[in-house]
């Protein structure tokens, strides 16, 4: 076990991990955000994403300890007072259906529109590429990160 | 079921000589971990220390040197998927980055581990043949370099030794008027590993083949330069009987199997189509 400091959600928590345990448990078991979802656990269908140092990664193939002292950005850090401009879109075009890929489907698109907001279809499916939502309910998901280039 | 984790170490090396020092006492190397931990998840993961390389800044960025391209180990593939100037100057490695996996994977894998890891399926290997890349490998006892034509010897097995790591990879900027053409074929667009890949590179001469070269990935123990075919190609006109029997002879130069995810019969049947593809496209440059 080693002791080890990650900034998450801005907020500096210093805890003791194995340094092998996956960045995905650390911040469902150790620190409650159980946002952050397991699909498959291999960095397949994108449900654990998160943002690490301002870029997506799969938390579920991220070891905690090349996290130390890193800044990671989970879904619940995305709403700050109230929801954030993206999640409106999610729940304003019915960007989510059973729920399970939405956080993902949040931290990808977060990424995705960290750049330009204004993205073709064809943009967003690239930038979802790796997120699976087995309702198949991605039409709406697309429909939601491109409402949001509409109104910014 | 998942490794055990108190049967594994993982310390982290702050720089190149920490990493190797780790390395002689038997620590192996852990780069972006895209490999390492799927296979920790499913349990397959062999018990033992590992080195995180990430903070090693040595192994970072693409640097360029009047027109050598010189790749650090831990060069991700979003790194060269957005590098302008290799896009320029060998787009075939850009696009293969731009088709692993999708973007989490890319923000994290590195182009010294696809190469170590040693999976026939690896996407940079093909580029990195038809590119002759060489790849320069560092250990206690110094640097060595290494064509990378000659790096991998068979099925997950390559020149590295125990205690050496991937330092790097450079590439010669000698491509002007080449065609480039990168193509995989996978079940799905992202996150798929390929049932072939092929990756290109031509001239041509007054309409002849000047210089061709092309190897594939997922067909045979590790990629391949698929010589035969170059040789039959050089100095001829791509005619359509030339490229019908460009990929009969492909036959000689890949050995695809059965696996989960293709049959061999369709992995050749594939890649002879996608070498038609490459072929006929030569010279349709502007």
């Amino acid at each position: 076990m080693k002791t080890l400091s990650l900034i998450i959600n801005g907020k500096k928590r210093t805890l003791k991990f194995h340094p092998l345990s996956r960045l995905l448990d650390v911040l469902r078991e150790e620190l409650q955000l159980t946002g952050t979802k397991e699909g498959c656990g291999e960095g397949e269908c994108g449900a654990c994403s998160v943002m690490l140092d301002g870029k997506l990664v799969n938390s579920c193939l991220v070891p905690v300890l090349q996290a130390q002292g890193k800044k990671i950005l989970t879904v619940e850090g995305l709403a700050k007072k109230s929801l954030s401009s993206l999640q409106k879109c999610f729940m304003n075009c019915g960007g989510a259906q059973c729920g399970i890929c939405t956080p993902g489907m949040l931290m990808a698109a977060h990424a995705l529109t960290q750049k330009k907001k204004k993205l073709s279809k064809q943009e967003i499916r690239e930038g979802l590429g790796g997120n699976l939502c087995r309702c198949t309910g991605y039409g709406p998901i697309i429909d939601s990160i491109q409402s949001l280039g509409r109104k910014s | 079921m998942r490794g055990y984790l108190p049967d594994y170490q993982l310390t982290t090396a702050t720089n190149l000589t920490d990493a190797l020092i780790q390395m002689e006492k038997g620590a192996k190397p852990f780069a972006g971990g895209t490999d390492i931990m799927v296979l920790l998840d499913a349990g397959s993961l062999s018990p033992g220390s590992f080195v995180s390389l990430l903070d090693i800044k040595e192994l970072r960025g693409i640097k360029i040197q009047k027109n050598i391209f010189t790749l650090g180990a831990l060069t991700t593939y979003s790194e060269v998927r957005d590098h302008k100037f290799l896009q320029k100057h060998f787009p075939v490695l850009c696009q293969s980055a731009q088709e692993v996996g999708a973007i989490a994977i890319q923000n994290r894998g590195t182009i010294g581990g696809n190469i170590a890891n040693g999976s026939p399926a690896a996407d940079f290997p093909p580029g990195l043949l038809i590119y002759e890349a060489l790849i320069h490998l560092v250990s206690k006892r110094g640097l060595r370099t290494v064509d990378y034509t000659k790096f991998h010897s068979g099925y997950k097995k390559n020149l590295l030794e125990k205690d050496e790591l991937i330092h790097s990879v450079s590439l010669v900027n000698d491509f002007k008027d080449y065609h480039h053409f990168w193509r995989k074929v996978g079940s799905r667009k992202a996150q798929a590993i390929s049932k072939t890949m092929i990756a290109g590179i031509a001239k041509l001469n007054k309409k002849r083949v000047e210089d061709l070269r092309v190897a594939f990935g997922s067909v045979a123990a590790t990629a391949v330069r698929c010589y035969h075919v170059e040789s039959f190609l050089k100095g001829k006109n791509l005619s359509p009987s030339v490229i019908l029997e460009a990929k009969k002879i492909l036959g000689k130069d890949i050995q695809p199997i059965d696996d989960i995810r293709s049959t061999g019969k369709y992995r050749l049947a594939v890649s002879q189509n996608v070498l038609e593809e490459f072929l006929c496209g030569i010279g349709s440059d502007k």
